[in-house]
């Protein structure tokens, strides 16, 4: 720096090294992000390392001697209220396996729930959220077959937390995943983007304003069902896009198809009342996390008869084609804003909101 | 939705480039000097739509950028205390202090939190009366009003567990100096609308004249940034310089006079450390002596703070519009929002990560 305060020094900025957050474990590893998935690629990859695992996707593929194949999938909850607009905690739980189990192309039918509950919680919570879970595996057809539940000291955790395992029966003849992407496949995306995350962080009551705004959460293992029926193998790839949203989803696809990914700004559909929560708070609805949306992946040729049979579905009806996947840029997702102007879109890189699931 | 959509609207905005193209016929270097409109200028891509001749620079108006090294370690400091809860708008807990930055603060056990009003850690400290609240008081004068408020009412309330540390910044400064700079290339300038909103626009007149210099206060939709950049080029082309108010529908000359009587109630101008930059004379606010206990620096003896900083980003240079993100060896590479070498890279307003966010694919595939 100089020493003369009237003549600043415009070359001799620096700044410090950069922080790798190696040591400590810091709310962006669990973002769904960038820093997710660096923490899996370093430390939980090279463990646990197997073909299944490594494939990436949110369920493993499991091949059974009788030639069947099993998709089997985790998520644990933790949202934060455990109660808001549209769900909670419950439904979340059954939603989020159920969904992820479907997106593997399975039909899903066996979930586990285990239980981590706070020294302290009500009874009447519990019963609520039970109720709740109850209600959502009947609308998926699911049967929670085992579970456990451990209870800690008051203030070791808050309130309750759930962890569920799902398995379906992959339906025959179908390879679907990340990696399945090709160039000429057209994306589809099942409704509109941001409205669980927004709901979750609008029911803290803690931004000063309210808004008419409802979780999405939702189990969409009828709506993969009647896809697949339509289009059977035409299916590349289902991701249902939670945390780290829709970007963070169409860049974990790119890089593992090694395709390009363009989407259209104005295809993109979002509430009017979202939008405008994230305008207030700075966010992008592209990163905003979503319990009840596929981003789809099809061959060219059947998109308009798997747009059809989406929408033919509850939770579809607003189904959307958003662009299409080509050669190029590699491992990349661009997107074609209003003005005919391109642009990057990148994975979510830190944290942006912490225990929305 | 409401003065968004309009101001959004394709074929609005695909006119009005139009219009620039058709206005413009020498080169210029326009400056936008709000992180904000960097930030929209790059997600939009209106960069690659206006014609060759206009070469938009990205200017300091990024809080988080320019808020100094020893800030950032002093809120550490304060941050990691027992019995303390740090409070602060969310970017800053990402930018690098000399070791640690305030996420690893809070991964270490100190309570930090992450507000969207100030009023909020006024609140906080009301409710936790065996607690220290202190708030990070940042930003230029956008934020100014609200920080001070907090400051008023904590002074009301009579606490005496509530201080902010404060490190604000303003604009019309660091135009003068991007200006006096020997190596200045700015032309024009698109100044900044939200801090236009409070302050007006009176402050730059004198420094239009001055430099006979365009000076166009410019909002933040495409639509707003098409309209600023369409009035300076018109001035330019004849020739013209002064002040022009193109975000007439939240602006005036005289700005919000009570927002900034609030501000001059609690703060008065001081030198301030621009980071990257160094020293500008008169371009920050402190407290005033009247409210020194509100001052976290006192409270928690943290002026004495030694900062280190290694020599390997140029933040400085795109701050002042010398460079551009991607002329850093060290961007994408070394230097990425997961791991940011430099301010720059951290805040959604910084040009860095602007780039990085929206533009990595033209150093990556050499095309653009």
């Amino acid at each position: 720096m100089t020493n003369n305060p009237s003549q600043p020094n415009w070359e001799g900025y620096s700044c410090p090294m950069p922080l790798q957050h190696t040591s400590r474990i810091v709310l962006g590893h669990g973002s769904g992000g960038g820093m997710t998935h660096d923490l899996i690629q370093r430390f939980f990859l090279p463990a646990f390392e197997n073909p299944i695992l490594k494939a990436g996707n949110d369920g493993g593929v499991l091949d059974m001697l009788d030639g069947q194949r099993l998709s089997v999938s985790v998520d644990c909850h933790v949202v934060w209220p455990l109660f808001f607009p549209g769900g909670d905690i419950g439904r979340l739980a059954i939603c989020g396996t159920v969904n992820d189990v479907s997106a593997m192309g399975a039909d899903p039918k066996y979930l586990t729930a285990g239980f981590i509950l706070e020294e302290g919680l009500t009874i009447d919570t519990l019963q609520k959220v039970i109720a709740s879970m109850q209600i959502a595996a009947e609308e998926a057809g699911v049967s929670i077959i085992a579970g456990d539940t451990k209870v800690v000291e008051k203030g070791k955790a808050d309130q309750m937390y759930i962890s569920t395992t799902g398995v379906g029966v992959v339906r025959k003849g179908l390879l679907v995943g990340g990696a399945c992407a090709q160039p000429g496949d057209q994306v589809i995306l099942t409704g509109s983007i941001g409205d669980h995350g927004m709901a979750v962080i609008c029911a803290r009551g803690e931004l000063g304003f309210t808004g008419d705004l409802v979780s999405d959460v939702a189990p969409l293992n009828w709506l993969v069902h009647t896809l697949i029926d339509a289009v059977g193998d035409a299916v590349h790839v289902m991701r249902d896009p939670t945390r780290g949203g829709l970007a963070t989803s169409l860049n974990e696809i790119a890089r593992q198809s090694g395709t390009g990914i363009v989407i259209e700004e104005h295809a993109i559909p979002v509430k009017p009342v979202v939008q405008a929560a994230c305008e207030l708070l700075g966010f992008d609805p592209l990163y905003v996390a979503n319990e009840g949306k596929l981003v789809i992946i099809v061959r060219a040729d059947k998109a308009d008869q798997a747009l059809e049979a989406i929408r033919a579905c509850q939770y579809g009806k607003e189904a959307v084609r958003i662009g299409e996947v080509r050669d190029s840029p590699k491992g990349m997702v661009l997107l074609k804003t209003k003005y005919d102007s391109q642009r990057v879109v990148s994975m979510l890189a830190g944290e942006m909101l912490p225990r929305i699931c | 939705m409401k003065y968004l959509d309009e101001y959004r609207n394709p074929d609005l905005v695909k006119n009005a480039l139009s219009q620039i193209r058709l206005s413009v016929i020498q080169p210029w270097v326009i400056m936008e000097i709000c992180g904000g409109q960097t930030h929209s200028i790059i997600r939009s891509g209106l960069d690659q739509l206006l014609p060759p001749e206009i070469e938009l620079v990205h200017g300091p108006g990024c809080p988080v950028c320019v808020t100094p090294l020893e800030a950032i370690d002093k809120a550490i400091e304060i941050a990691s205390q027992k019995n303390v809860i740090f409070t602060t708008y969310g970017d800053m807990l990402r930018v690098p202090g000399s070791n640690f930055d305030l996420f690893s603060v809070r991964a270490a056990g100190g309570d930090v939190r992450v507000l969207f009003s100030p009023l909020d850690a006024v609140r906080m400290a009301k409710e936790n009366p065996d607690k220290q609240v202190v708030f990070f008081a940042i930003g230029f004068e956008t934020t100014a009003p609200a920080n001070c408020m907090s400051v008023l009412q904590a002074k009301q309330l009579g606490l005496e567990n509530f201080s902010v540390l404060v490190s604000h910044v303003r604009v019309p400064p660091a135009m003068n100096a991007i200006l006096s700079s020997s190596e200045n290339r700015v032309q024009a300038f698109l100044a900044a609308g939200h801090v236009c909103t409070v302050m007006g626009f009176w402050e730059y007149l004198p420094i239009a004249q001055q430099y006979r210099i365009p000076i166009v206060v410019t909002g933040f939709e495409p639509l707003d940034l098409c309209s600023g950049i369409l009035q300076a080029v018109t001035m330019l082309e004849k020739g013209l310089y002064g002040v022009e108010n193109r975000y007439e529908r939240m602006v005036t000359r005289e700005g919000n006079r009570h927002a900034q009587q609030v501000i001059n109630q609690v703060m008065q101008s001081a030198d301030r450390n621009w980071r990257g930059i160094g020293l500008f004379p008169e371009s920050g606010w402190v407290l005033r002596p009247e409210f020194e206990k509100f001052d976290a620096e006192k409270r928690f003896q943290v002026q004495n703070i030694q900062t280190r900083e290694s020599p390997l980003c140029i933040s400085g240079k795109i701050l002042q519009g010398l460079k551009k993100p991607d002329q850093c060896q060290a961007f994408g590479t070394l230097c990425t929002p997961q791991n940011p070498l430099g301010a720059t890279m951290v805040s959604s307003e910084g040009a860095c990560a602007a780039y990085y966010h929206y533009r990595k694919v033209g150093r990556e595939e050499g095309t653009s």
